[in-house]
């Protein structure tokens, strides 16, 4: 018996999400623009759609435009949101475990001559909240914080950050990376002050290359891509309908019976954690159990380190038994600033190479957590025994 | 398209005494082979010379890249073909491809012909000199060089004749299929695929083993070997590329031997089971990319160790040259892209931190007996179980 744990990377498509495309690509397959009925059919798709995702977040629709994904959505709300409040000041705050999408167009603004704060985290990941407060000046436009880090799953702490921002510079804007946070917990942008957030279909068994971005009404973004003027000139090109359907339905499926199903995903995690804790030498980044607001770890992720075992060994002898998973993400980047989650939270070298994340579904069930953990427990003195430089 | 023939030219080949027309016809089943899939071609021996005739539609930058490839042609003319023999009819035909095929108008220039035809009523001096009068005349920019000229005009008489005075150069080298055919060691890497080139060049059949360690080494390497195999096959025409789960040798040899002998003792047992296979098909020689003092286990001392398991000639092409050369033939013959990814092979994984540089033959037989009473069985396992993979 084999799973899949990789959900943080993305999820299988929901059988009813495949067939709302179908649809949407073979019978209501007009351009939303056209004047006549067959684009009106298809225009609803995306009113419906944007409905739904307001209802969740209790927003307006209006306030919905849809992208091709989380990447866009990222750089549309920093890059758009920056390029149009540049008169107000050119001052960002950011973190520094944010992901790719986040800090590569940081960086490439930075380049343009804004001026970037790069907050420190602690040793669960979570931002330094004073910090915030000592970084907001008169000039900050825009602050960009993640829901969920990708990598070791720690939430970040909303809603003090909304209180703070309010408190010390209330012009200035929260941008929320939702990627990984949306679908997994209770998000009321108005309530949190949360001005724009990014949402990606693929994490939560959408399609793949479409998404949205959540903007606030009083939110001036400067739109990245131009064109026919779609979604009310925000972003062009015709919209992605099957894809926008297929979110929509997305969204349906995952919000039902939701606080029930998130309660068993926090359980199964809890679980997951026992067990592991089974096998020697190994070590849980983050937060191990539930906490209560916006704190502890999102209920789908696990990073684990396993001393003296390289990652990418084990993720390749776990896939020949049919368990994927993903290892812990080596930094890319040079600047200084960024050093990628694991190192961010003090993780210590030998675990650097060592650590996996296990990232779960509401699909996933305990049968397939014992069966990873046999697994696991055949494995890892096998591996420990020949792992490279390990014995002398 | 102008060009209605291609008249190749082959240099090395000519000479061969008896054989020529097995060379001959290697280089014609070799063009053939290069040219499926571009149109339709006839490729025709008369008279010592072989000509590509265009029978279809083709693309004359893909044909010319294509047999640019192929070994054992010197230079390719393209060739302009004039039905009509009559005076009027040649010098105009002539004219008109001078004029096509060369912006500058100010060149000097000879003309060389040759009557295979002999009833034509022009002597081939005649030609040369009515045709130079013919061509001053019309160009009025253009002078006689019968030293240095800058286009050389061939002319032939046949029952057509074939105008050509541009001659591109091949790669040299001998057609593939005339020199036997060898076994390639080929790994990831920069060197083995630019030392399976060279060795094929020279007119040599190219098999190759490859050696695969899961989970220590991923299905993106293999992937990897294969895209690199077929890059060779573009110039080798087939290569069957066999690959050897290397995995239980490389951890016996891991628990029983001292671990700075590692890389050369697993070196030893690549060639052994490449010269296995090597003898079981009808190679000659085994190639490896070797390189002296590359790495550790490329040093005189290390080549001698790995040499002396095999009785098969072990061809080194790339032995004397700096890094830097084979990378230039690696972009050359576009495999440094592919080779550079960044998938681990198997002798990364397992290096040691101070691998011995000066090996003792006699140490190293004696670090082996240690695995005398399992080895023997594990390399039949391994060749038995091999997967072959044909990549063209």
């Amino acid at each position: 018996m084999g799973a899949y744990f990789d959900n943080a990377a993305t999820t299988r498509v929901y059988d009813g999400v495949c067939r709302v495309m179908m649809e949407a690509m073979q019978q209501n397959y007009g351009n939303p623009s056209a004047l006549h009925t067959k684009g009106l059919e298809a225009e609803h798709y995306i009113k419906t759609a944007q409905e739904r995702i307001a209802d969740v977040l209790k927003v307006s629709a209006r306030e919905i435009v849809f992208t091709s994904g989380g990447t866009e959505s990222n750089n549309m709300a920093i890059i758009g949101a920056a390029y149009a409040n540049q008169r107000a000041g050119r001052h960002l705050i950011t973190t520094r475990i944010e992901h790719a999408s986040v800090y590569n167009p940081m960086l490439y603004l930075e380049k343009q001559g804004f001026e970037v704060t790069w907050l420190p985290v602690d040793a669960h990941g979570t931002v330094d909240t004073e910090a915030l407060r000592a970084a907001i000046r008169p000039d900050t436009i825009l602050v960009s914080v993640m829901c969920v880090n990708n990598e070791i799953g720690t939430i970040e702490p909303l809603d003090e950050i909304g209180r703070i921002i309010k408190e010390k510079n209330p012009s200035a804007l929260l941008h929320v990376d939702a990627i990984q946070g949306f679908g997994k917990l209770v998000i009321h942008p108005k309530r949190l002050g949360i001005d724009l957030l990014s949402v990606s279909a693929h994490k939560l068994h959408g399609p793949k290359g479409v998404g949205f971005l959540y903007i606030r009404d009083r939110a001036k973004v400067r739109p990245l891509i131009l064109g026919g003027g779609q979604q009310k000139d925000r972003r062009s090109g015709t919209e992605n309908v099957p894809g926008i359907a297929g979110l929509s339905e997305a969204v349906l499926e995952v919000f039902d019976d939701f606080d029930e199903k998130i309660d068993r995903l926090y359980e199964l995690r809890s679980y997951f954690i026992r067990r592991i804790h089974e096998i020697d030498k190994t070590v849980v980044n983050g937060w191990s159990e539930r906490q209560e607001g916006f704190c502890g770890p999102a209920p789908h992720i696990v990073s684990v380190s396993f001393e003296q075992i390289r990652a990418e060994v084990l993720l390749h002898a776990l896939e020949e038994r049919g368990f994927y998973v993903s290892s812990g993400s080596a930094c890319s980047s040079n600047h200084p600033a960024i050093s990628g989650t694991l190192k961010a939270i003090g993780v210590e070298k030998i675990y650097l190479d060592a650590t996996i994340r296990f990232s779960f579904s509401f699909e996933t069930t305990k049968e397939e957590i014992d069966a990873c953990m046999e697994t696991l427990a055949q494995l890892v003195p096998m591996l420990r025994r020949f792992t490279p430089g390990g014995r002398r | 398209m102008i060009f209605k023939a291609f008249l190749i030219k082959y240099g090395e080949i000519g000479l061969k005494g008896k054989n020529r027309y097995l060379f001959e016809d290697a280089l014609m089943r070799q063009i053939r082979f290069s040219l499926n899939g571009a149109g339709e071609f006839e490729v025709t021996k008369e008279q010592g010379r072989i000509y590509v005739n265009v029978c279809s539609d083709y693309d004359y930058e893909d044909v010319m890249e294509r047999l640019q490839r192929v070994f054992g042609i010197v230079a390719i003319c393209p060739v302009v073909f004039c039905e009509d023999n009559s005076w009027d009819n040649l010098t105009k035909t002539v004219g008109d491809y001078i004029d096509a095929a060369y912006d500058d108008k100010n060149f000097t220039f000879k003309v060389e012909s040759r009557r295979a035809d002999k009833h034509y009523p022009k002597k081939s001096m005649e030609i040369n000199a009515d045709m130079g009068e013919y061509l001053l005349e019309r160009f009025q920019g253009a002078r006689v060089d019968v030293h240095h000229p800058e286009i050389l005009l061939n002319i032939e008489i046949r029952q057509k004749t074939y105008i050509y005075s541009k001659s591109i150069p091949g790669p040299g080298g001998m057609p593939v299929g005339t020199n036997g055919k060898a076994m390639l060691l080929l790994s990831g890497g920069i060197d083995s695929p630019v030392a399976g080139y060279m060795i094929a060049k020279r007119g040599v059949t190219i098999d190759a083993t490859y050696f695969h360690a899961p989970p220590y080494t991923s299905e993106r390497a293999k992937e990897k070997v294969i895209d690199l195999a077929k890059i060779i096959a573009r110039y080798a025409g087939p290569v069957k590329l066999n690959i050897i789960n290397f995995t239980d040798i490389q951890l016996a040899i891991y628990e029983k031997c001292p671990h700075d002998e590692l890389t050369i003792i697993m070196r030893r047992y690549m060639m052994r089971i490449a010269e296995r296979i090597a003898r079981e098909d009808g190679c000659l020689g085994l190639v490896t990319g070797e390189s002296i003092g590359q790495v550790a286990s490329q040093t005189m001392q290390s080549l001698a160790a790995t040499n002396a398991v095999c009785t098969l000639p072990v061809y080194r092409p790339v032995i004397a040259f700096d890094k830097n050369d084979i990378v230039a033939i690696s972009e050359k013959i576009g495999a440094f892209e592919t080779s550079i990814l960044p998938y681990e092979d198997c002798c990364t994984i397992f290096v040691a931190k101070h691998p011995v540089t000066k090996p003792n033959i006699r140490v190293i037989e004696r670090s082996e007996h240690h695995l005398d009473e399992i080895i023997d069985a594990m390399v039949e396992t391994a060749i038995s179980t091999r997967d072959i993979v044909m990549c063209e």
